[in-house]
């Protein structure tokens, strides 16, 4: 069972979770903007390499 | 007249829709194999005629939003996965075949999504990305059709121009995959992570409501935007390096 979700949380979560929450979070504030009627497309343009820049600099030294 | 312009509306959007998918399997098939992405698109295929053929003209039913979020969310976070080594690859932080190494870990730990399946195992990475790219924008196809065919009381020839689209797509595709082969790996697998981080982005962002300026002519953009802050990052990585290099080959073809 142990194995099981280890395999599945490292093909998803992949090397680092910083990027999955980070995703998980810019989808949701999308959403919220969205659905408050406000222009939301920018968010993800934001965050995405935000997220990119925050998990290349969190790497293992 | 206007079943000439129900065919070609159908046709171009249906290919619209084709190339998405087309872009996505072939990235994948190039840096990770074609046996898992040809078994990934087929189930996808099977799954789509499953799913079209138990639903019919239902299927405007189904929440697309809700599984362009779940497709394109993960699409963006496999994505970001890729660009983040190919970046780190590319600016010299990161040595350039390390896979083997994490491969043989991993494998001992039951096998994982690691950059390189082995010979001969299943790749299900390449599986999974083929899949998804390939039901949702079939699925997104036979929307097209039930929707443009049934508003106009032709769906038969709305499913033509979508077969139609199908093969034209296809032939393209057979024609583009060989000279992608001859672009080096990292370059590719660089490409892969701009493309897939892209098209993650575009559905994401609609799943959840967003409306992107101009439509689907939209991705282009996105996919120039992606290139262009990744390999921002890699020359300002560079100019942060230490002076000696983590990797000594081959770091000259990552970057095109």
């Amino acid at each position: 069972m142990r194995a099981f979700f280890a395999f599945w949380y490292d093909f998803i979560v992949g090397d680092d979770w910083f990027v999955a929450v980070g995703i998980i979070a810019a989808i949701v504030v999308t959403w919220v903007l969205a659905d408050a009627g406000v222009t939301a497309w920018p968010v993800i343009l934001i965050a995405v390499p935000a997220v990119l820049l925050a998990s290349v600099l969190r790497r293992p030294r | 007249m206007h079943l000439a312009l129900l065919a070609l509306g159908a046709f171009l959007a249906s290919a619209v829709e084709m190339v998405e998918a087309l872009t996505i399997v072939l990235a994948v098939g190039v840096t990770r194999g074609w046996r898992a992405v040809a078994l990934g698109s087929s189930a996808a295929f099977v799954a789509l005629a499953a799913v079209v053929g138990a639903l019919g003209p239902a299927l405007t039913q189904i929440p697309i939003d809700a599984l362009r979020v779940a497709v394109g969310g993960l699409l963006l976070v496999f994505g970001l996965q890729w660009l983040r080594k190919a970046v780190l690859r590319a600016s010299g932080l990161k040595a350039l075949h390390d896979e083997a190494a994490i491969y043989a870990r991993e494998l001992a730990e039951l096998g994982g999504a690691t950059d390189d399946a082995p010979r001969g195992a299943m790749d299900w990475y390449g599986f999974t990305v083929a899949f998804k790219g390939v039901f949702l924008e079939g699925l997104e196809v036979a929307f097209i059709v039930v929707t443009f065919g049934s508003t106009q009381g032709h769906v038969g020839i709305a499913a033509l121009a979508a077969v139609a689209a199908l093969v034209v797509v296809a032939i393209a595709g057979a024609f583009l995959h060989r000279p992608l082969t001859r672009v080096p790996e990292n370059t590719l697998k660089f490409g892969v992570g701009v493309m897939l981080t892209s098209f993650g982005m575009f559905w994401a962002a609609e799943g959840a409501g967003a409306h992107w300026p101009g439509g689907d002519t939209f991705i282009l953009f996105l996919v120039l935007y992606t290139a262009g802050f990744s390999l921002g990052l890699v020359a300002w990585l560079r100019r942060q390096r230490p002076a000696a290099p983590a990797t000594t080959q081959g770091q000259g073809q990552v970057i095109p």
